[in-house]
Formats: C-alpha cells, sequence, structure tokens
C-alpha cells in the first residue's frame, strides 16, 4: 500500500488514509525519508487523523521517521491525532511520538512555514 | 462462567492480520457497547498483543468472548501461541524492556489499557488473557 506524497514547493503534504500494516509502515518510512531526500525538503507534515489506532509499534516508526527526517535538514508536523488515539497512547505510558503535533493539516502547513522562516533558508520562496 | 454470548476466532498468521484482528474486535466492542475511548483502547491492545504472536512464535490465535452479565459489558479476549514462550515474563512486563525494536510499551502498557491482564508462559504454549469490563448502562 502505497502513501502518496504531495509536494507543496519545499514542504511535502503526506496523509495515512487506512490502517497501515507494519510492513506498509516501514515502506511508508522510507517513502518519506527518500522524498525528502530527493526534493530537499525544508518540511513535511504528516496527518495521521485517519488512523484510529497508533499502537507502540507505529509509534515507534513515526517518531523515528521525523528523528530521520529532522536529520536529513526537513522540519516535521504531525497533525491530527485523534483525541482518543492521544488517550491511549498517554494511557500506555510515554508521549510516543516525538515530534510537534498540531490539530489538521492547514495548521500545520503553517507551522512549517514559520519554522522554515525562523531558520531563514534563503531560497525558501513558501513566504512572500 | 455463564455461555458466552459470543465467541469469536481470529487466527493470527501474517503481519495483516494484525490489522484485521484490531479492527474485528473495534467492531465487537462497538456492538457491546463500549465508548469509543474504549474501542480504542481495545483495539490497541489486540494490535500489541497479535503482533507479540508474530513476532515471538510467528503464527497463534485470538479468541474473542462477549461473557456480559446482567449488570456488566464484559469482553474476554485470550492470544495464544505455541511459540517458544517468555523466558521471564516479570522482565516482560517492565517499562522499556523490549526485544522487537518497538518502544518496550507493548506488555506493560497494554495492561495499563484494560482492566484484567493475565499471562502464562511456558515453551510451546504462551497465552495472555485480556478483559474489559464496564457497568451495564455506562459504556
Amino acid at each position: 500500500m502505497k502513501i502518496p506524497i504531495l509536494r507543496l514547493g519545499r514542504i511535502l503534504l503526506t496523509s495515512v488514509q487506512i490502517d497501515l500494516s507494519d510492513n506498509d509502515v516501514l515502506q511508508f518510512q522510507s517513502d518519506v525519508v527518500a522524498q525528502i531526500s530527493e526534493v530537499e525538503a525544508l518540511g513535511i507534515a504528516i496527518d495521521i487523523s485517519a488512523l484510529d489506532v497508533v499502537d507502540s509499534y507505529m509509534a515507534r516508526v513515526l517518531s523515528d521517521t521525523a528523528g530521520m527526517a529532522r536529520m536529513l535538514g526537513a522540519e516535521v508536523i504531525i497533525s491530527g491525532i485523534q483525541p482518543f488515539v492521544a488517550m491511549t497512547l498517554i494511557e500506555m505510558g510515554r508521549g510516543l511520538i516525538g515530534a510537534d503535533c498540531v490539530f489538521n493539516l492547514e495548521q500545520a502547513v503553517e507551522r512549517l512555514n514559520e519554522r522554515i522562516a525562523e531558520r531563514g533558508d534563503k531560497f525558501s520562496y513558501l513566504r512572500d | 462462567m455463564a455461555k458466552p454470548h459470543f465467541e469469536k476466532s481470529i487466527s493470527i498468521e501474517a503481519s495483516s492480520d494484525i490489522v484485521r484482528a484490531r479492527s474485528e474486535v473495534r467492531t465487537i466492542a462497538a456492538s457491546m457497547g463500549f465508548g469509543s475511548a474504549d474501542q480504542t483502547r481495545l483495539a490497541t491492545a489486540v494490535s500489541e498483543l497479535a503482533r507479540n504472536i508474530i513476532q515471538n512464535a510467528g503464527s497463534g490465535v485470538c479468541e474473542v468472548t462477549d461473557i456480559s452479565s446482567t449488570e456488566s459489558v464484559i469482553l474476554h479476549i485470550v492470544f495464544q501461541d505455541n511459540g517458544p514462550g517468555i523466558p521471564d515474563i516479570a522482565l516482560a512486563m517492565q517499562d522499556g524492556y523490549s526485544t522487537n525494536g518497538g518502544l518496550g510499551a507493548g506488555l506493560p502498557g497494554t495492561r495499563r489499557l484494560i482492566d484484567g491482564f493475565s499471562i502464562e508462559s511456558r515453551p510451546g504454549l504462551t497465552r495472555v488473557s485480556i478483559t474489559m469490563q464496564r457497568e451495564s448502562g455506562l459504556c
């Protein structure tokens, strides 16, 4: 199962719309990392509003993916974590997702643009 | 124990069965009247324990039983496999202990999501039982 990764200038947008198997999650991780590297993306927004289960494995892979993306030079925002998913992850004992989170994709793009502007990349043409 | 109202056996043989098991259990929990938060807790617990089967034993089975009484809605789920077993259960139940590259939140995290949790393991048989119970009309 391939999760589409859309390019918007030098930001990438991706939305996980179906329940992923472990193999799908790993495939998604390598697609994200490859795509960030290929277009030298300054940021990526990962929307998981359609996921109604995020278990410790998925949380680990998402968290790792965020770390990998940052290592390449991209900012990462995760959007749309469902309230019951947030409850469950915290109840399980950890703030399992090691990336900044926002309510929705729109906010994610705003936040990415702010972050990128703060970094001051000269060729960030995402803002006026 | 009274005769169960509902029984279902889900075989766990491939990683895609983890997805199927958590989705089926969510549907069953919803039909029994568990609320959305509890459905998510149960689906997540099932995901963790089904993955344990795949990673430790390769295959196994997940038995879902509705043992509700007049006072309570009770869902009982047993995960069983014939793998090598868990050598040190106390260690496996510790936060942060992991053999599978996960966060080490699998077993101890799962226990915090549900009401009843028991585990027995020896070479050739591992059985993890979980229960979620809510008063009728409250869930």
